[in-house]
């Protein structure tokens, strides 16, 4: 059996780590992903080019340095909001950046603009007629869009989503060098320590194995789901 | 001249001087350098890897996939670590002259970002591969091509235009991706913000700067790419334009 040297339990919280920054920064990136879309649908040029600043900005900048930048700017740049807060209106404020928080508003920050390309192409994928119909039958704008839009939108945007959170699970083990005990933190220590690097790293590699091929099976039962009663083409 | 105002507020500056610039300019080396040759390498290994995986044989192309399989599930900070702390590791290396390279950090990490982009090219130009028109090789066999012809003059080009897309994007993620080899003390682009931003506390000029540099780096390869691409696609241009 694999004998872990003591490091078993850290490693697993390491793991349950891993797993709730990489659902926190899913959600945030779903919901920013949506807004970026919605802006870069929508007929106001001023939130387009929010948009496109945005995402241009993202895919231009490594994940690291991002991270980097929020980490430790983001502490000196709260400090400087709450050093303003107490001259001007005296009053104690103190907010500890953590890495996971960082952690998760710069991986969110990130994907929520490649999920934004994604939903974008979703959206434009349903047919125009499907959404005149719905006006016509007197759906407001939020029930079109809730109940034709995004069911048909969802077909097409789950295989980017898939992808997109494929990458996002291998990305969070970056925050392990913004200090974060998540599991890679917790095997480069063990490694250090016992100087046994493959004892512990292969483990961990197989835990983000298992983890990106249960979310493959999961993704695919979902796309059946999704494309229910709809005929698809080579297969 | 720079504008007034860029001027003055270099003459207070105390980070961006001669020596910061050049430690920057040191770190835009190095990450040149280990995206390039990493980006070579493995695209000179993916394509043989790509043909072999097309193989029916499951003996043929199933070590291959389990290769791309492993590099691309796991997150190459985790193979960075175990080769640049794996490799002390095997027994008598430190005796040979293999000790004289890979004790650099540079070599390991070399050795770990070529593994990791010949895994995603070799499926890129994989998928590339299997959705060959059946019509060109139908009409390569009937012409008298052997594999090796069918191979170079029918395959392989149509596939090399099928793949530049993907393929610009996975330079581009690459280039992203080597940030961390600064966490085997590389001192690349973002290796030298690091130390930068350690020496002076000033988290946004040392890091917003990078960013802008790598920002450059992303534009400059994103419109060669986008030339490559028009001039392997001239061909589908509607005529007249």
């Amino acid at each position: 059996m694999l004998d872990l040297k003591g490091y078993g339990p850290a490693l697993l919280n390491g793991a349950i780590v891993t797993i709730e920054l990489a659902f926190l920064s899913l959600a945030l990136a779903l919901v920013l992903g949506l807004l970026g879309a919605a802006a870069k649908l929508s007929n106001s040029r001023v939130a387009i080019s929010v948009a496109t600043a945005y995402t241009t900005l993202i895919r231009g900048v490594p994940d690291l340095v991002m991270m980097l930048l929020f980490y430790y700017g983001g502490q000196v740049g709260v400090n400087m909001i709450s050093d303003y807060i107490w001259e001007v209106y005296e009053i104690d404020f103190f907010f500890q950046f953590n890495p996971f928080i960082s952690g998760v508003i710069t991986i969110g920050l990130i994907f929520g603009a490649y999920m934004t390309e994604t939903f974008r192409g979703a959206f434009l994928a349903v047919e125009t007629g499907q959404i005149e119909a719905a006006r016509a039958y007197g759906f407001s704008k939020w029930h079109t869009f809730r109940r034709v839009m995004v069911p048909q939108m969802l077909r097409h945007a789950l295989p980017g989503i898939g992808n997109n959170w494929q990458v996002l699970l291998k990305t969070t083990a970056l925050v392990s060098i913004i200090g974060l005990t998540d599991m890679v933190r917790v095997a480069e220590e063990a490694a250090k320590a016992e100087r046994m690097p493959f004892h512990f790293f292969i483990p961990v590699a197989f835990v983000y194995l298992a983890l990106t091929a249960g979310s493959e099976l999961f993704i695919k039962w979902l796309d059946k789901r999704a494309n229910v009663g709809v005929i698809q083409e080579n297969k | 001249m720079p504008p007034d105002f860029i001027a003055a507020w270099l003459n207070k500056n105390e980070i961006f001087t001669a020596m910061t610039i050049m430690e920057y300019w040191d770190g835009l080396v190095t990450t040149v350098q280990l995206v390039f040759l990493c980006l070579i390498i493995g695209l000179v290994f993916a394509v043989p890897l790509a043909i072999l995986r097309t193989v029916k044989n499951p003996f043929v192309s199933g070590p291959v996939w389990l290769y791309t399989y492993l590099f691309r599930g796991t997150p190459l900070l985790i193979q960075l670590y175990i080769i640049y702390y794996g490799v002390a590791q095997i027994p008598g290396i430190q005796d040979t002259f293999w000790w004289e390279i890979f004790r650099e950090p540079f070599y390991p990490a070399l050795l770990a970002f070529t593994l990791n982009t010949c895994a995603y090219t070799t499926e890129i130009i994989r998928g590339a591969i299997i959705s060959t028109p059946h019509g060109e090789i139908e009409a390569a066999k009937a012409y008298g091509m052997n594999w090796f012809m069918r191979m170079r003059r029918i395959v392989l080009p149509s596939a090399a235009r099928r793949a530049v897309q993907a393929y610009s994007n996975e330079v581009i993620f690459m280039l992203h991706s080597s940030a961390i080899a600064s966490v085997v003390t590389i001192v690349d682009l973002t290796g030298a913000a690091r130390n930068i931003y350690s020496r002076f506390y000033a988290p946004f000029d040392a890091f917003i700067f990078v960013a802008l540099c790598y920002m450059v780096l992303t534009f400059i390869l994103v419109f060669a790419f986008r030339k490559l691409e028009n001039h392997l696609l001239r061909h589908q241009r509607p005529v007249g334009s």
